[in-house]
């Protein structure tokens, strides 16, 4: 029953990948910059039998649908080919060593606006109009309307220049990048035991991660406040309470549960949007991650990086609408598969 | 009032605040329930049954308040309970069954988890005493394979399979008073009789006192020893039920009374009541049913009947019988 | 006084409270502000040639990073201070609502009319044109904005008619999928089988009478896809690949105060503001419009 849901979503996200690639292929080879010449700007006066040769080496001189079924061939079995401006390493490499950076960021953020919006989130809900519930909610209006670009400059300024509490770039301070188990360097550091690592890199990821969750957390925060005002109303809510259950049962195991059913696929949403904001705040804050890999590997029209980072970023968002779904039908027993 | 009483209600007032002003859902009741008596509460919709059922057990929420009256339980005044109290009295000394229940079991909870939490919470059992137990009372209920049926969610069963849940959670705990808020209106007529015998057996069983709270004058006559009629917020008449509506002394139960048809008697008419309800939050200065009342009198609009006590252990709230009373009760009027 | 005995029971309409009414009337009071400063707005960027004292592009050696005028250092002259090449602040940002809003609603109309268009399709014909357009709503979706709106800039080099098409690339689909939804549920609606049944033609219905329904949550749909937009241009230009440097953008002007931010603070700081204050007010205005038109939608 479990198997045949999640296969045949797993199986309607195929076609999505495919159209995100095709696009992608598209749309680079669209773009008039021709890779060779990127690669070889430095290089002075080249020959043409030198440029017809990189050009064959990298596939380039064959047709369209030649050099896209090629890639996706390739891309199957997690070759993604070679990188035009990293001096020909294998993309998978390189993107295996910016991820984990990335990652770290992305999944500090996504706990920190879930840890800031879902407490708000219930509390406001308890007394509508009142005094929390109003800062909350003109709290979270101005959480949807900053510009990410913005709120980071501010912040670095605030928090960086004049107060000096946080840094505001890199992922660590210089030299004490932990031992590398999970590429996580706040978990690492966590794993090996090394507090002042651990504290450094969570001090890097502070600024940047509280940028990238502001509107997440005030979306998320909206809608289980809307979530949990309907559902406090509800019968069963109150025969909760008829049973003598104490009020914090009443609210955070009856009311919660049903109040997060909603709100699931707004979290989901958001934390897609995370996955684009990460370029900005990565580009903002000299973060070494993938959000700022891609944006140089356009400019540079890096075909092959530039694909993989669009496929990791579709994939990611693909897979993560799978999450919310299945977990949908975990909270609601009523749209699970019979 | 008299020795045995499980409940005693006295001068109970419960408002509601709204944009237009206070709305008086609950104006002075005030009542009184022995052990072992089933009492109903009855009324049209509207009439403040239910306020009251909350009322008692402290389950009425924002912009609804208590603002006056003692409920007296077991000699204790509920209202000058802590939370904290209250909290464990409910379920485990006092239980209500409410009139819908797929809305009122939670969907997201199996039926297992729904009724050992009350087990828990109240320290009754817990794990596997806890499971086995709720299997008993499933059983107890009459739903049949219990044990499979504890693993079930509320949307998988039938409307009466529901109400029987519900019941069996407010009985889990073994309280001493139930109430049951139009625990049959939401079902369809033998539905209505199988969860009305129900209630009756395990009310014999267990030792229960139950207040009743209906629109159904069948099921009032059938299964409750004593009734209150609730008009506009205020008790009009209480009595015995065979008293009640073999003889109603209140006009408006009279009109109630007057509006069963008689089966097999087509040719007795249906009275209707005329006229609607008043306006609770600018009640009428006099008796509020005088308006609707074809005997009512210029001293009815002017003021307020005080309750009369009768014989036989009837109230009436109403001028027509002050000749008749013992004495006056002595209630105030809110 | 006189009592209306007659009047409806009011228990059970406890919705009707004195909080409720009054959340009401908050909500309007402020969507009336935000309004105001809509407007505000509107009228700085249709006057700003008028408004402004100086040339927004104009260079002054002489008057570089001048602090704004409540600063030490500061001058009338220059309320909100200068930057790195001595343009004045002020009238660069009074500029600069032009582009942001001419922009904002060029692209919220063309996803407007394209998504809308799409919407009352898909939602009345159904079959395989909407499944079609349903999956290339699922891959539009999945792929990230800022690549494609990257990858499009560096084809074609800086344009704004590519930066148009960059920002309406996704915008449609909400407008889509509200449309959308809305005509799967009229098409069932009694009023529309009324209307075939009189012998009404298909252009007929989905215009006349499905299209007017339609309306209010397209409106609300609008007012917050343009905050949206907003954002998303001043992101691009932030980047370098949105607007054309020599135009006077917030995003642009943020991006040129990076370098100061130790010092001249001013630079990168107020254009953000100005930003952020539209923003605010256009989401504002739009929750207050979602309350009036199509309370189902609040939240």
């Amino acid at each position: 029953m479990w198997s045949r849901f999640i296969s045949r979503r797993v199986l309607q996200l195929i076609p999505v990948l495919l159209g995100v690639s095709f696009i992608v292929f598209l749309t680079m080879h669209l773009t008039p910059g021709d890779p060779v010449e990127h690669m070889l700007g430095q290089a002075g006066r080249v020959s043409q039998q030198q440029v017809d040769e990189l050009r064959s080496y990298y596939g380039l001189d064959r047709s369209f649908a030649v050099q896209y079924w090629v890639f996706l061939s390739h891309a199957a079995s997690g070759d993604f080919g070679i990188s035009y401006s990293h001096q020909g390493r294998p993309v998978a490499s390189i993107i295996r060593e910016r991820s984990p950076a990335t990652i770290e960021l992305t999944l500090f953020a996504f706990l920190l606006a879930l840890v800031l919006a879902i407490p708000a989130g219930v509390i406001a809900s308890l007394r509508p109009q009142g005094a929390f519930d109003r800062i909350a909610t003109v709290s979270a209006l101005i959480g949807i309307s900053l510009p990410g670009f913005w709120l980071g400059i501010v912040l670095m300024i605030l928090f960086g220049l004049r107060l000096h509490w946080l840094p505001i770039s890199g992922r660590i301070a210089l030299g004490m990048a932990p031992e590398t188990i999970t590429g996580l360097a706040a978990v690492d550091a966590l794993l090996t035991g090394n507090a002042p690592a651990f504290w450094s890199a969570l001090r890097h990821l502070t600024l940047p991660g509280l940028v990238l969750a502001a509107p997440m957390a005030a979306m998320v925060m909206r809608m289980l406040r809307s979530s949990m005002i309907g559902v406090l109303e509800q019968d069963y809510v109150q025969f909760a309470r008829a049973k003598g259950l104490p009020e914090t049962m009443v609210v955070g195991k009856h009311a919660l549960r049903n109040a997060l059913i909603p709100t699931i696929n707004i979290v989901a949403l958001q934390t897609g949007l995370l996955l684009s904001g990460n370029m900005i705040i990565e580009t903002v804050f000299r973060y070494p991650g993938l959000g700022k890999l891609a944006v140089d590997a356009i400019g540079a029209a890096d075909y092959p990086l530039v694909q993989a980072v669009v496929l990791i970023y579709a994939g990611s968002y693909v897979l993560l609408n799978l999450g919310a779904d299945i977990l949908h039908a975990v909270l609601d027993p009523t749209v699970r598969p019979t | 009032m008299t020795e045995g009483s499980l409940l005693k209600v006295s001068g109970l007032r419960t408002e509601f605040a709204t944009y237009r002003g206070a709305l008086v859902a609950v104006d002075g009741v005030s009542l009184a329930l022995r052990r072992g008596e089933t009492l109903a509460l009855v009324g049209e919709s509207g009439c403040g049954k239910s306020v009251t059922a909350l009322s008692v057990m402290r389950l009425v929420r924002r912009p609804g308040r208590i603002t006056a009256g003692k409920v007296m339980f077991e000699g204790q005044d509920l209202l000058r309970r802590t939370r904290r109290e209250m909290q464990r009295l409910r379920g485990s000394r006092i239980a209500m069954v409410f009139q819908d229940p797929l809305s009122t079991l939670n969907p997201a909870f199996t039926l297992e988890t729904q009724i050992s939490e009350s087990l828990r919470v109240h320290r009754v059992a817990r794990g596997r005493e806890a499971r086995e137990r709720s299997v008993e009372l499933l059983a107890a209920m009459g739903i049949p394979s219990p044990s499979e049926r504890l693993h079930s969610y509320p949307h998988e069963l039938s409307g009466g399979m529901r109400q029987r849940v519900m019941i069996a959670i407010a009985v889990s705990c073994s309280p001493d008073l139930l109430i049951a808020d139009e625990p049959t209106t939401a079902l369809d007529v033998t539905l209505q009789v199988q969860i009305m015998d129900l209630l009756a057996e395990i009310k014999r069983t267990r030792g229960l006192s139950i207040i009743l709270i209906t629109h159904d004058l069948g099921i009032v006559s059938q299964f409750s020893d004593r009734a209150a009629v609730m008009y506009a917020g205020r008790i009009v008449e209480q009595a015995s039920v065979s008293e009640l509506l073999g003889r109603p002394l209140h006009p408006y139960t009279e009109g109630l009374v007057g509006c069963i048809p008689r089966l097999g008697r087509p040719d007795v008419p249906i009275t209707p009541i005329e006229g609607t309800v008043p306006d609770l939050v600018r009640p009428p200065v006099g008796c509020r049913f005088a308006p609707r009342c074809p005997r009512a009198t210029d001293r009815c609009v002017a003021s307020e009947p005080p309750d009369y006590r009768l014989e036989s252990d009837r109230i009436v709230r109403c001028y027509l019988h002050e000749k008749s009373s013992l004495a006056s009760s002595g209630e105030e009027t809110g | 006084m006189t009592q209306t005995l007659l009047d409806d029971q009011l228990i059970g309409t406890t919705a009707a409270t004195a909080p409720g009414l009054l959340r009401l009337l908050a909500r309007n009071r402020a969507a009336l502000v935000a309004a105001a400063v809509i407007a505000a707005f509107l009228l700085m960027a249709a006057v700003a040639p008028m408004l402004a004292s100086h040339d927004p592009n104009q260079q002054r050696s002489e008057s570089i990073r001048v602090p704004p005028v409540w600063q030490a250092g500061g001058s009338p002259r220059f309320p909100l201070g200068t930057d790195a090449l001595g343009r004045d602040l002020l009238s660069r940002i009074v500029y600069g609502a032009r582009v942001s809003i001419t922009l904002g609603v060029i692209v919220v109309l063309l996803t407007m009319i394209v998504g809308t268009g799409l919407g009352l399709l898909a939602g009345y014909f159904g079959g395989w044109f909407d499944a079609f357009v349903s999956r290339i709503v699922d891959v539009l979706l999945a792929f990230p904005f800022l690549i494609f709106a990257l990858a499009i800039m560096a084809a074609t080099g800086p344009s704004l008619t590519a930066l148009v098409l960059a920002l309406a690339f996704k915008g449609w689909v909400d407008f889509y999928r509200v449309v959308r939804g809305d005509v799967l549920a009229a098409r069932g609606a009694a009023y529309v089988t009324a209307a075939r049944g009189l012998g009404a033609s298909t252009a007929h219905i989905i215009f006349r009478e499905i299209l007017p329904n339609v309306v209010p949550p397209i409106i609300v749909v609008a007012t917050l896809r343009m905050a949206t937009i907003i954002i998303a241009e001043a992101s691009l230009s932030f980047l370098g690949i949105g607007v054309p440097p020599s135009i006077p953008a917030w995003g642009t002007m943020v991006s040129d105060g990076r370098a100061d931010i130790a010092t001249a603070w001013w630079i990168a700081t107020l254009p953000g503001l100005a930003i952020l204050l539209l923003v605010l007010s256009v989401n504002l205005f739009g929750e207050g419009l979602r309350d009036a038109l199509d309370p189902r939608m609040s939240l």
